[in-house]
């Protein structure tokens, strides 16, 4: 993220900008090798990097710590499961529900936004943390009198993303090639993820993500260079909140079933990790840390137990537990050696076209 | 015509409790001027830029800006009326660039949007390339254009104070009010800020200056307010102040001559 001025791009870049494109379009075929599940799992690596890139939208440029991110997430998978599904018998395309769940998002950013504006470090966690309860207990609960949410039992049968007779969802051979339902929504996501990324790297990069920065950086200061604090913290809720419901809303999609239960709070710990473990702030370092986490359970549920079978013989901890255990490992060791996170935030260093010194 | 004063202050007053920070404390700043703020350890002058700014909210008196009245504007807006300040113990953005920080600065007087940094359509384009090209110039005008791209936090003190001062110009200021620039630099240092204030006056903006380099203070002010213990004691050239008796017994705390070389 160092040049964000239109000077033309040297062929080497551009020879280094297909090779990444050929390997993410062959990604899902290579997955495919070692099992569908891998597919999905990539599907899961993507939907939680635009996660994080929300959030870090709220924590990493603007500064301030939200634990109940995931409300968002849920308001995006509600959105399209009660818009696409056989729960209110209405059935709206994909592309209608995910600018409404954005938008929906959003407006629920501004409204915990809001009372938290004058609320900083452990107090704002506290109130988000709060907000987040509060979404999923209300999922879990408007069942009755009328039945919105469907409650515990969530809602099911939700339709996949589809145009006309073409569904995400089935196997399908396209110019001969035989896509599997996870790996054409790959596809989609991988899309939708490099906007998600394109939009974050152009924020930042603007007068609005330099306001954020200022804001975390010093308030007093900010204010006292002009910067409407309050509408800019509200934006840089509201611009994660849309992300977390785009995301909710392909998450909906993709796994065609919702309940409360997949909102919880340690969800909203594990982006927030993301987020720490990548480098708060830093795009490249987010995604990366979002890969990782999403990764790191994956591997150790395939790993974990045929190893512990061949050095014991027996499994002694199951996959679930020694995650957790090593997840907590990384962090404490993380935060000792590497505080800023894996890939931190550098200096962005400008060029003006003829640096000249001019005085006025 | 433009009315000679660009800020009078009515019988300010803000308590802290007991403590009175300031008393009634009336002056007028004229256009153009430097205009000094001296008086001992707390005797207010730190408590009155912040009320100025719109930190804290006065319990009784009036500003009148540019003709118009500034009470109960919010910081922000204070900076958008015209007032930029800096901080007497530096508030620059530590983790961005010198540039960057100056940039931020553009923030008020520039209006791209969400729509526009997505988009990147010809006016933010512009827009951006203008608020940099502005950046690197002010940067110059202050002399720290060699460590544009240095983390604020790495660059020597005397630059951050005036690094400072560039981000509070880069807001367009019409008084620029500077909350001790001079503490803890060295006597070329302070020749060079000097240089500098002159600088900033000849391009026609007037400057409001609390300091306690003497030296400073008189050879560059052309009017000073003293203050002690939140009250106005004496107001006047630099020279009918420092034979002020007041002043010198606020200072020394008796009959001393002040001496003005240190």
């Amino acid at each position: 993220m160092k040049a964000h001025h239109p000077k033309p791009i040297p062929p080497k870049a551009w020879a280094g900008l297909a090779l990444v494109a050929v390997a993410l379009a062959l990604l899902p075929f290579a997955a495919a090798l070692v099992g569908q599940a891998w597919v999905r799992i990539l599907n899961f690596a993507m939907i939680y990097t635009m996660l994080a890139l929300g959030l870090n939208i709220v924590v990493g440029f603007a500064g301030l710590l939200d634990l109940g991110y995931i409300a968002f997430y849920a308001v995006g998978a509600y959105v399209y499961a009660l818009l696409a599904s056989p729960h209110f018998g209405i059935h709206l395309p994909f592309w209608a529900i995910l600018p409404l769940g954005a938008g929906l998002a959003c407006i629920f950013g501004v409204l915990l936004g809001a009372p938290t504006l004058k609320l900083r470090g452990d107090y704002l966690a506290i109130v988000t943390l709060g907000f987040g309860e509060i979404i999923r207990i209300f999922l879990n609960n408007l069942n009755a009198p009328v039945n919105i949410s469907n409650g515990p039992q969530g809602i099911n049968l939700i339709d996949p993303f589809r145009i006309n007779d073409f569904s995400l969802a089935r196997a399908d051979t396209i110019l001969g090639i035989q896509f599997s339902g996870p790996q054409k929504y790959y596809y989609v996501l991988l899309l939708v993820t490099i906007g998600v990324v394109i939009v974050n790297f152009r924020l930042q990069n603007s007068r609005l993500g330099r306001a954020w920065e200022a804001i975390r950086e010093d308030e007093v200061a900010a204010k006292a260079m002009g910067i409407n604090t309050r509408n800019i913290k509200l934006l840089a809720f509201a611009m994660g909140a849309s992300f977390g419901g785009i995301a909710g809303a392909i998450f909906s999609a993709t796994q065609q079933f919702v309940s409360p239960e997949s909102f919880g709070l340690f969800e909203s710990v594990i982006v927030l990790s993301m987020v720490v473990l990548g480098g708060m702030g830093n795009i490249p370092g987010v995604i990366l840390g979002a890969i990782m986490l999403t990764m790191l359970p994956e591997v150790l549920r395939y790993t974990m137990e045929p190893l512990q079978m061949a050095l014991f013989g027996r499994v002694l901890l199951d996959a679930e537990t020694v995650r957790l255990l090593v997840f907590g490992i990384a962090l404490v060791a993380i935060m000792l050696y590497r505080p800023a996170g894996l890939w931190p935030s550098a200096v962005r260093k400008r060029e003006l076209e003829t640096p000249k010194v001019v005085a006025e | 015509m433009k009315p000679l004063s660009l800020l009078t202050a009515k019988g300010v007053s803000k308590r802290f409790g007991g403590v009175h920070a300031l008393a009634d404390v009336s002056f007028t700043i004229n256009h153009g001027e430097i205009y000094g703020l001296i008086g001992p350890n707390g005797a207010g002058k730190t408590s009155l830029f912040n009320v100025l700014t719109g930190i804290y909210v006065p319990d009784a008196g009036s500003f009148v800006f540019d003709g118009e009245p500034l009470d109960r504007v919010k910081p922000n807006d204070v900076a958008e009326r015209g007032i930029a300040r800096t901080f007497q113990n530096i508030r620059l953005f530590q983790n961005l660039s010198a540039l960057e920080n100056v940039m931020i600065g553009r923030h008020v007087r520039t209006k791209a949007g969400v729509f526009g940094a997505m988009f990147r359509d010809k006016s933010t384009l512009a827009e951006e390339a203008a608020i940099e090209k502005r950046a690197y110039e002010l940067l110059g005008y202050v002399g720290v254009a060699k460590r544009a791209n240095d983390l604020a936090r790495h660059l020597a003190y005397g630059d951050q104070r005036r690094l400072e001062i560039a981000r509070a110009l880069a807001t367009e200021p019409k008084l620029l009010a500077l909350d001790e620039p001079a503490a803890g630099m060295n006597a070329t240092e302070t020749q060079g800020l000097k240089r500098l204030l002159e600088d900033i006056r000849r391009d026609g903006i007037t400057i409001l200056l609390i300091e306690h380099d003497m030296k400073l203070v008189m050879s560059v002010c052309d009017r000073v307010l003293v203050l002690d213990y939140g009250r106005k004691i004496a107001e006047g050239s630099a020279a009918e102040v420092q034979n002020d008796p007041k002043v010198i017994a606020a200072y020394l705390g008796g009959e001393v001559s002040l001496d003005l070389k240190g």
